[in-house]
């Protein structure tokens, strides 16, 4: 069985696939495993940007897919959509979009948030539908599934799972705690 | 080949190593399932202690969703709790589970004892897993704190574990 040492390096962004905001330096790595219809991860996106602004190039930021697409119907083409975005250069501006627009999520929504970033619209929603970035969303969900994720959303500080409640007090105090400081 | 691993906090669960015993259980209300159909590929079992409760409709969502990782790996997964038939059919609708929901309700929690995880002070099985090769042998066990999603991660290596393994027969 794998043990704690490459179950940390799985967890931990990795600059050549990640999404990643902040500097790889940085002493703070959150990874979070998200998707896009999940009402919590709609929750924890507003206090991840409160904590992003609070700690500034102390925290690096990851996001991976974990769509639940038996619960949430529109996750995996919004994650392909992001992801798609991203193959244009956008990746969190259609990220930050998705989960302002939670309850519009369907194909021709994801082809107005392309067009409102000024992306080529029809060429993300070509990509989508021909499943162009579908193995790199289920790379993400498996590399989850081997990281101990159980849910949505699952963070990992430092390589290491967070189990506390997904609020600003208690992510911050958790990061304290990994650096062994007050922040 | 590996070496089978159990980790279990109540201490009574099946411990690797052992014959997985038979059982039969319903699936749906005229339909029931035989362990030992399934000799000949892994089987991955999954107790949960019941439907509705909030922890279980994520960990049985989670298994759900990573249905197609566990058949990557050959491997059957079947839930169990003590719900009747009617309500793992609802149950299951509800989620759209695409994988067997077992009752383990007449007599209540025969099979949950057999493998040594069944609550008698709540009336319910323990959350516990166990991964049973293709000769019916448990390979793994794993028994986490009731409210706690034990996730798929120890499940995913138990399988390559049994994939990795060379035949010995």
């Amino acid at each position: 069985m794998s043990g704690p040492a490459s179950i940390s390096r799985l967890t931990l962004p990795d600059p050549k696939r990640d999404h990643i905001q902040g500097l790889i330096e940085a002493p703070i790595a959150l990874v979070e495993y998200g998707d896009y219809e999940c009402p919590y991860c709609g929750e924890a996106y507003s206090i991840i940007k409160a904590i992003q602004e609070r700690l500034g190039g102390r925290l690096c930021f990851a996001f991976r897919n974990f769509p639940l697409v038996n619960s949430h119907p529109h996750a995996q083409h919004a994650a392909e959509a992001a992801e798609a975005a991203g193959a244009q250069g956008k990746f969190w501006e259609m990220h930050d979009l998705l989960f302002e627009n939670q309850d519009a999520l369907d194909d021709e929504d994801l082809a107005q948030y392309a067009a409102a970033l000024k992306l080529d619209a029809r060429r993300l929603i070509d990509e989508v539908l021909a499943g162009a970035h579908t193995a790199r969303v289920r790379e993400d969900f498996r590399s989850g599934a081997r990281g101990g994720v159980n849910g949505t959303p699952t963070f990992f500080i430092n390589g290491v799972r967070y189990e506390g409640p997904p609020d600003a007090g208690a992510l911050l105090t958790a990061f304290a705690d990994a650096l062994n400081q007050t922040l | 080949m590996a070496k089978p691993t159990t980790q279990n906090h109540n201490g009574t669960a099946l411990p690797a190593g052992t014959p997985a015993p038979d059982f039969s259980l319903h699936s749906t209300p005229d339909q029931a399932v035989k362990l030992s159909e399934f000799r000949g590929q892994p089987v991955v079992l999954a107790f949960y202690p019941a439907d509705w409760s909030p922890v279980c409709g994520d960990q049985m969502a989670l298994y759900n969703e990573m249905l197609g990782e566990f058949q990557s790996l050959g491997a059957e997964l079947l839930g169990i709790s003590v719900d009747g038939s009617w309500c793992h059919a609802a149950f299951s609708r509800d989620r759209k589970l695409h994988f067997p929901l077992l009752a383990d309700f007449e007599p209540k929690g025969e099979v949950a004892r057999l493998y040594g995880v069944y609550r008698q002070s709540e009336g319910v099985c323990e959350r516990a897993l166990f991964v049973i090769d293709a000769d019916g042998i448990i390979h793994w066990s794993y028994v986490s704190p009731v409210g706690v999603n034990p996730g798929a991660d120890g499940i995913l290596s138990a399988l390559e574990e049994l994939q990795n393994q060379p035949e010995v027969k």
